[in-house]
């Protein structure tokens, strides 16, 4: 790890600040991505602006139509609050899906959000469920936010500070984990909505992505039958040492399947 | 005072009180005063041209105390890692044996070979100079598997190595299976990959080097399984260094599974740095670190034939095979995929004649040595995969058909055609204990539950040999050892009674300290308490080969038993003189000498408090002192073995193979500690169970990069990868060693892998599925299941 400086803004604005007068800095949420990334040299910023102090970014809220969680909640929050659990049980399952109990503890949703690791949960959960983006300067929907590798919509001075989740009639997730490290090889959340369907699919590409055949067809029939033999097409799909293109396309569908009976459960 | 513990209980692991709260001593906890940094700068290629380096900027980076490279290790003139063995083909040709730069020197020839060392105030000031140095590397295309390596064309590492062929080496009786396979009525084959294996110890590697002006002494602290070896190796073959001048030190160690056993490089070049620059040095391997420097273990690609009689007998069997070497020779390298191999191939059957052609090759990969089981698992895994080949193809039960193989136990000792003597064993009571305990003749019941849910359940057998406690020096000497392979220990009993044990082996996570104990406690009759066992350090401990191969029971315990059996010689004299009794009259029992047919007794520790208070003595026949030291060469290798039962479930949607159920039942001679033995099982069936189903090292073709080169990619097995294991023992006493004892520490990864796959194969036969290469993942089982063409019918 580099040296680097290190700053505990109470206001937004300061941090927002800082963000924009020292180049190359970086907010500092719950680290879990973040700081090993320093400690192997990948990245070297100048500075650190960490969000921990600032006021009202932790918690859940219930608007009745949405649900608002703070970007400093940490997963395992999500993952045992009884409101997300009652209101959208899928997405409380995909928080306890993600890596292990002490990642749970510091990772956050804002920085999961904000990173868009191709193979991480909540993209998947924030897509899937059409949720909003809320951040120090705008309101960002999930469908403009997601912007491929590692790429979202944020500006560089922009701090998430809740994401905003319309509560479904029915939502599941299914992950089929990666091997070796546990996100998501291919992981699948749909929602069902009185509109429709939506189905977002993280791991298998090099972002989130939505699957608008399978929403028409669960949206005519939420049931994993309906789903069951649509293909997806490999193009554009993940080939690494752990899964090639064509079982990715393939566990795409089995994993749909299974998050329609997850969300029917 | 505590209780005799002796031979056959389970008291709690000594070692455990200081490692579970904290209080354990590794290298990287250690600090010496006016300590420096070292950080090893690595080949970021597999296979390129040293043209230049170019030091000047990493030395001037701040609190740079030195940067060295292979041209200073050259102009210092010392030696190349040594390899401990030497091989030799058919022909009696030496293996072909490039020498082993410290620092690399005019190439690099992996990804991790070692380009130069730099030393610094901090860690982060030596990481900082690393990056700033310039390294001129002329690129050369790479070859890392070795079917590509010795195809005609192929990057040549050596130029003096042609085809990339160490040896091409060779055992048994060619003519005589070539007969055999003539008057087979059925001959199977079988083409395999034994995948390659990363170890993963929990403590990454580390050392600290330190040399005191004033004695002209050298102290290196490191992570390893075997210090008198690497202070042999290193003193008298590389630096250059008098054995008394130099002490090797082996503190607590976090895991080795043989990745630990070898001399490395870093080793010598700290400990010649550390004289350089008249400092201490630690260096601390990061964890991607040792991805790419921790020796590899197995990768072999193997074709396999058995031939066969109308009834299932085995003729013959024949296996060619090409080992991958990477870069250069370690320290066992070339002897594991040979003589660690071949001579496994006969296993638990009377096959009257076995050949086997073993290629060793190098390829641009980091060096392959030992990796717990070194050779036997790749041998099982052939023969054990191979005999349910058969099986299937002659319409035989898998079981039956060993059953008409096996050696029965009154064949015993019974001598294979690959140069190997089996003293003792039971296959027949293993296999029998095993099929109960695995409940096999229900297993149709659990089949038809698994699919109606969808799921196809496998039961796989492995019903296998070892050989280990490495081993009698006398036979490694032959085949090519450059070394012994004895052990020793020394028992020091103290005025007061109290024992402390200086033995060879080390002990890194083994449970040694309380398995020593109980013997020293059985047989003086002293308390369990009241006996130390110290190891790594090789000031304090006379001599010794250290920990692999199975060997610290076997071989170390030996000599632990010699040594106190001279105890209680010696203390039969003393004894003999304080009852004024004659010698032979004395006995020893229970903690007591005594005269036969009297009540007249001295306790052990009045014994030893004689011992050293020797106020008229007949000192001319009985020296003061209760001090015996033993070293123990044994005469045959000892044969654990047993039948491994897995038990697979698969889903055919994801294609996620699930290990439902896993039984063993081996034997491993004597047990002392019952516990530690079930645990030194469970981890090894575990290790197993990671190369059967989870664990894989990927190079890149073309570059030479490790592409499974961190946790996130190389998958470990976890503790929710397994069932609760059912494990037993079914003994038969080694009729060669002293307490009967046959070793238990690589029986786990031996008997494993070849009982998982089985059962994978057995769950997708009826897709005509004949064979899946390790590690099953999910993604090949998948394939498999697509290529089989076959309804897959899950819903
Ligand atoms: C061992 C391990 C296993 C893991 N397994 C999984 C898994 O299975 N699934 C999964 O989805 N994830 C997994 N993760 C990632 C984990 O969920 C991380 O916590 C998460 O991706 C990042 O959250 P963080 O709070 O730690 O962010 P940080 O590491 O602090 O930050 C990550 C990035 O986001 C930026 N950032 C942080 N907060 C904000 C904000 N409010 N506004 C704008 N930018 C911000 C930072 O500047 C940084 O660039 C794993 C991580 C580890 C270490």
């Amino acid at each position: 790890m580099k040296p680097f400086a290190y700053h505990q803004p109470s206001q937004i604005p300061d941090a927002a600040k800082l963000l924009t007068s020292i180049e190359d800095s970086k907010l500092v949420a719950g680290g879990m991505t973040l700081i090993p990334t320093l400690k192997q040299r990948l990245a070297n910023p100048p500075a650190l602006v960490d969000l921990s102090k600032l006021g009202n970014l932790k918690g859940i809220t219930d608007d009745g139509a949405t649900i608002t969680i703070g970007a400093m909640t940490p997963h395992a929050v999500v993952a045992a609050s009884k409101l997300v659990q009652s209101k959208i049980p899928g997405l409380a399952v995909l928080a306890s899906m993600i890596g292990d109990p002490a990642v749970r503890s510091r990772g956050t949703i804002g920085g999961s959000v904000a990173n868009n690791d191709p193979a991480a949960d909540y993209p998947a959960g924030v897509l899937g469920l059409g949720a909003t983006i809320v951040t120090s300067t705008r309101e960002i929907a999930a469908d403009k936010f997601f912007l491929g590798l590692f790429e979202t919509a944020l500006e560089v001075s922009e701090i998430i500070t809740a994401i905003r989740f319309p509560v479904p009639l029915k939502a599941g997730y299914a992950k089929f984990k990666a091997p070796a490290s546990r996100y998501a090889l291919v992981g699948v959340f749909v929602a069902k909505f009185a509109d429709g369907v939506r189905v977002a699919v993280t791991g298998a590409g090099s972002g989130v992505f939505r699957v608008p055949p399978m929403e028409a067809a669960l949206s005519g029939n939420f049931d994993p039958t309906a789903v069951a033999a649509i293909k997806i097409d490999t193009d554009g799909l993940t080939s690494d040492i752990h899964a090639e293109a064509d079982y990715r396309a393939h566990l795409v569908t089995v994993m749909a399947k299974r998050a329609v009976d997850a969300a029917l459960s | 005072m505590g209780n005799v513990i002796g031979i056959g209980a389970s008291p709690k692991r000594k070692e455990d009180q200081r490692f579970l709260t904290g209080r354990g001593n590794y290298v990287s906890d250690i600090k010496r005063p006016g300590m420096t940094a070292g950080v090893f700068v690595r080949s970021p290629h597999g296979h390129a041209v040293l043209r230049g380096i170019d030091k000047s900027a990493a030395l001037a980076s701040p609190g740079v105390i030195a940067v060295l490279t292979g041209e200073d290790a050259a102009a210092d003139k010392l030696g190349s890692l040594p390899c401990g063995w030497g091989i030799s083909d058919a022909n009696g040709v030496p293996m072909k044996e490039p020498p082993f730069p410290m620092l690399a020197q005019g190439k690099v020839r992996f990804v991790g070979d070692m380009v130069a060392f730099v030393v610094a105030e901090t860690p982060e000031q030596a990481n900082e100079a690393a990056e700033l140095l310039k390294v001129d590397y002329e690129v050369l295309p790479s070859v890392v598997g070795v079917l590509e390596a010795v195809r005609p064309g192929a990057p040549q590492l050596f130029d003096d190595v042609p085809n990339n062929i160490c040896c091409d080496w060779e055992l048994g009786d060619k003519a005589a299976v070539e007969t055999a396979f003539r008057k087979a009525a059925h001959v199977a084959k079988l083409s395999l990959v034994n995948n390659r294996l990363i170890g993963n110890p929990m403590e990454p590697r580390a050392a600290i080097a330190e040399y005191e002006p004033g004695t002209d002494r050298f102290t290196l602290w490191t992570t390893s399984q075997f210090p008198h070896v690497v202070r042999f190796l290193m003193g008298a073959l590389v630096l250059n260094i008098p054995q008394h001048k130099l002490r090797v030190v082996a503190p607590d160690v976090g895991g080795g599974f043989g990745v630990k056993q070898f001399h490395y490089g870093e080793e010598a070049v700290i400990t010649w740095a550390a004289k350089r620059v008249m400092r201490p040095i630690k260096w601390v391997a990061s964890r991607s670190e040792g991805y790419v420097s921790d020796r590899h273990g197995r990768d072999h690609v193997t074709e396999a034939e058995l031939a066969l009689d109308e009834t299932g007998k085995f003729l013959a069997f024949r296996v060619n095979t090409l080992a991958n070497m990477g870069g250069y020779l370690s320290t066992f390298g070339p002897n594991i995929p040979t003589n660690l191999y071949a001579p496994l191939l006969g296993g638990v059957y009377t096959t009257p004649a076995i050949y086997c052609n073993v290629k060793v090759v190098f390829t641009n990969t980091v060096p392959v040595d030992a990796y717990r089981g070194a050779g036997r698992p790749e041998a099982t895994f052939v023969l054990e995969r191979m005999v349910d080949v058969a099986a299937s193809e002659m319409g035989i039960d898998r079981v039956e058909i060993r059953r008409r193989n096996m050696i029965p136990k009154e064949a015993y000792p019974y001598q294979t055609p690959v140069l190997v003597q089996y003293d003792s064993g039971d296959p027949m009571g293993c296999l029998d204990g095993a099929l109960i305990a695995a409940d096999v003749k229900n297993f149709g019941i659990r089949k038809a539950a698994s699919a109606s849910k969808g799921k196809f359940r496998g039961l796989g057998y492995s019903t296998y040999v070892e050989a280990c406690g490495l081993a009698p020096s006398r036979f490694a000497g032959r085949l090519g050892a450059r070394g012994g392979l004895y052990e020793s220990a020394t028992v020091r009993v103290h005025p007061t009674g109290q024992v402390t044990v200086m033995i060879g082996t080390h002990n890194h996570g083994q449970g040694h300290e309380t398995t020593f104990a109980q013997i020293v406690s059985e047989k003086l009759g002293v308390s369990f308490e009241d006996v130390d066992i110290v190891y790594g350090d090789t000031d304090r401990v006379q001599f010794g080969m250290g920990t692999y191969g199975s060997r610290s029971l076997v071989v170390g315990g030996a000599a632990l038993s010699k040594a106190t059996d001279k105890v209680i010689v010696k203390g039969k004299k003393i004894a003999a003189h304080l009852l004024e009794a004659s010698e032979v009259d004395i006995q020893f029992e229970a903690g007591k000498f005594s005269v036969a047919g009297t009540d007249r007794i001295k306790t052990f520790e009045e014994i030893a408090g004689a011992a050293y208070v020797p106020h008229n003595y007949p000192l001319e026949v009985l020296e003061p002192g209760l001090e015996e030291q033993a070293y123990y060469d044994p005469v045959n290798f000892t044969y654990p073995g047993g039948c491994h039962i897995a038990e697979v479930e698969v889903d055919p949607e994801t294609g996620t193979v699930t290990l439902v159920n896993y039984t063993a039942v081996d034997d491993v001679g004597t047990v002392i500690n019952p516990m530690i033995v079930e645990g030194q099982l469970h981890g090894g069936i575990v290790q197993g169970v990671g190369q059967a189903l989870f664990e894989n090292a990927v190079y890149d073709e073309s570059s030479g990069q490790l592409l499974s080169g961190s946790l996130m990619d190389y998958c470990m097995p976890r503790a929710d990868h397994m069932p609760m294991m059912k494990v037993s023992t079914h003994s038969t006493l080694c009729t060669h060693t002293p307490m009967g004892v046959k070793g238990c520490g690589e029986v786990g990864t031996i008997g494993s892998p070849a009982a998982v796959i089985n059962a994978v194969v057995d769950a997708l036969s009826h897709l005509g599925v004949t064979h899946v290469d390790m590690p099953a993942t999910p993604n090949r089982i998948w394939r498999l299941l697509q290529n089989a063409s076959l309804p897959v019918a899950a819903e």
